[in-house]
C-alpha cells in the first residue's frame, strides 16, 4: 500500500535507529500521547530496538480509555431502552462499566450496533423513524469532524429520532495537565499525527515555550515514529524546545480548515472528566446549545449514576504515564483482554492491551 | 480510534448534499465522505478515519521524507566504507 509500505522499510528503520543512537548522550523521557502510536511502537518492536537510555512513556491518547465511567454507565442505561438503537464504534462494546458492558446489554436484548462511520447512524435513523437512534460520540479531535458532520446532517434532515451521547476530548489541554503536574517526568512529546491532520499544530508552540519541551508531530509507521523520536532527541540534546513536524505528508501547520469549521459550528469547549485522571478544564467538546435537541443526555435522562471502578485497576496511573502495565498486580492475572478490569486493557489504543498483546506473545515464544 | 489509513480515491459522487467517494484500501473498497477534502480528485490518496477523508496525502512531501532518509543512509555507508578501508590500511 502506497504511503505505508515505504515507511516500513527495514533499511530506513535501521538508518534512523543508528542516527538516534549517535545523537544520544544521556537518558531522556519521551511521551507518545496517542495510544495508536503506543501500539505501533510495540507491534513493530521499536521500543526494544531503541537505545535503553531512551524511555518511552505512554500517554492518555486512548479515547476509549478516558471516556468517564459515568458516561459508559449512561450509555448502558440508554442502550437498554426498548425504543433505542444504540450505535457505537466497535471498540466501545467491551469497555467495562460499573457492572456490565454494551455486549452484555446486547446479550440481554438491547439493540446495540457497531458502525464504521457516524453517517451510518444517521442513515439508520432515517430508515427507522419509529425508533430512537443514539450514537456514542466519543474520541479526540480526529473523530470530531465525523461526529460533528453526523449531527449537522441530522439537523439539516430535520431528524427527530437521532441523538448523540457526547464525550469528546482534546489533546492540548491533556498535554498541559501532564506538564503542569508535580509528578511529571516527560521531557518531550510526540504529538498525535492524525489529531494534527485535523487540527494542525498551531496550538502547540505556546505549550512548548511555556514548559520548555520539544513537541514533534509524528506519524504511525515505523519510519514515521523513528523520525519523530530522532527530531525530539536532537532538540533535547541541543537544548531546544520547538514544535516540529515529522509527518509532513499528512499534516500542515493550519490543519484541515473545513473540518475545524464544522467542529466549531457543532461543538464548544467544555470542562471534561477523564476516566482515571479527573476533570481537566476546557479539555472536551460538548454540543453547542443550538444542537441541544440532539443531546442524548437531555433526551434520555437516566437520573443519578453511582459508579464503581475496580479497586484493583490502576488505569489512572497508566494513563498519566506514572506506571507501566506490568507494574499493576492485576495485569495478565485478573485483568486480560478477555476479562478486562479497566478500559486500557480493552482498547486497540490502550497501553495495557498493547503490552499484553505484544510482550506476552514474545514471552510465550 | 485515531488510526487513519491511506486510501486511493476510485470514484467520486454526490449523496444527498455530501461529496462521497469509493476508495481502495489496498484491495478493500469502502465508501467515505470527502466533505473535508473538497479539492480531492480520483487517483488522489487520502487519509481515512471513521469514514471520512481528513487529509489529502502530499506526494511531494512524502518523496522528500524518503529522499532525506536515503541521503543519510548513503552518507553512513560512505563513512562505513571509509572506516573499513582505514582498517585495511
Amino acid at each position: 500500500m502506497k504511503y505505508v509500505d515505504e515507511y516500513r522499510d527495514p533499511i530506513k528503520v535501521r538508518t534512523l535507529l543508528d542516527e538516534i543512537g549517535a545523537s544520544l548522550t544521556r537518558p531522556w523521557v519521551l511521551m507518545e500521547i496517542c495510544g495508536g502510536q503506543t501500539h505501533a511502537f510495540l507491534h513493530h518492536g521499536l521500543d526494544e530496538m531503541l537505545p535503553s537510555q531512551l524511555e518511552l512513556v505512554h500517554g492518555p491518547g486512548c479515547p476509549v480509555c478516558v471516556t468517564p465511567l459515568e458516561q459508559i454507565d449512561r450509555a448502558l442505561e440508554i442502550a437498554a431502552r426498548p425504543e433505542v438503537i444504540f450505535t457505537s464504534y466497535g471498540d466501545m462494546l467491551r469497555v467495562p462499566g460499573s457492572t456490565r458492558d454494551l455486549f452484555a446489554v446486547r446479550a440481554a436484548g438491547g439493540d446495540v450496533r457497531v458502525v464504521y462511520s457516524p453517517l451510518e447512524a444517521v442513515t439508520l435513523a432515517e430508515g427507522h423513524p419509529e425508533r430512537q437512534v443514539v450514537f456514542f460520540a466519543i474520541g479526540f479531535e480526529t473523530t470530531a469532524p465525523a461526529n460533528a458532520m453526523a449531527v449537522l446532517q441530522a439537523h439539516q434532515k430535520g431528524l427527530k429520532n437521532f441523538s448523540v451521547l457526547v464525550s469528546h476530548v482534546r489533546v492540548p489541554p491533556a498535554i498541559e495537565a501532564i506538564l503542569g503536574s508535580s509528578s511529571n517526568r516527560v521531557q518531550a512529546f510526540l504529538a498525535a499525527g492524525h489529531v494534527c491532520a485535523v487540527m494542525g499544530y498551531h496550538e502547540y508552540p505556546p505549550i512548548a515555550q511555556k514548559y520548555r519541551v520539544p513537541i514533534v508531530v509524528t506519524g504511525f509507521e515505523p519510519v514515521d515514529l523513528l523520525r519523530g523520536v530522532l527530531a525530539a532527541v536532537r532538540q533535547l540534546e541541543a537544548g531546544r524546545f520547538e514544535v516540529e513536524n515529522a509527518y509532513e505528508r499528512a499534516v500542515t501547520f493550519e490543519g484541515n480548515r473545513p473540518a475545524q469549521a464544522v467542529i466549531q459550528r457543532v461543538f464548544q469547549p467544555v470542562d471534561r472528566k477523564w476516566r482515571g485522571i479527573g476533570v481537566i478544564p476546557q479539555s472536551g467538546w460538548g454540543l453547542r446549545p443550538e444542537f441541544d435537541e440532539f443531546d442524548a443526555e437531555k433526551r434520555f435522562p437516566v437520573g443519578q449514576i453511582q459508579t464503581q471502578e475496580s479497586p484493583l485497576c490502576i488505569a489512572g496511573e497508566i494513563l498519566q504515564g506514572l506506571k507501566k502495565p506490568p507494574q499493576c498486580s492485576a495485569y495478565g492475572v485478573q485483568c486480560t483482554p478477555q476479562t478486562p478490569l479497566g478500559a486500557p486493557m480493552v482498547s486497540a489504543e490502550g497501553a495495557c492491551a498493547a503490552y499484553y498483546r505484544y510482550h506476552r506473545q514474545v514471552e510465550n515464544d | 480510534m485515531c488510526l487513519g489509513i491511506p486510501a486511493k480515491i476510485v470514484e467520486i459522487y454526490p449523496q444527498g448534499d455530501l461529496k462521497m467517494a469509493k476508495v481502495d484500501f489496498g484491495g478493500v473498497m469502502k465508501e467515505v465522505c470527502l466533505e473535508y477534502v473538497p479539492e480531492a480528485k480520483v487517483g488522489d490518496y487520502c487519509l481515512i478515519h471513521v469514514g471520512f477523508a481528513i487529509s489529502l496525502m502530499d506526494e511531494e512531501e512524502a518523496q522528500e521524507t524518503l529522499k532525506l532518509i536515503g541521503e543519510v543512509a548513503a552518507i553512513e555507508d560512505e563513512l562505513a566504507s571509509e572506516a573499513g578501508s582505514d582498517e585495511v590500511r
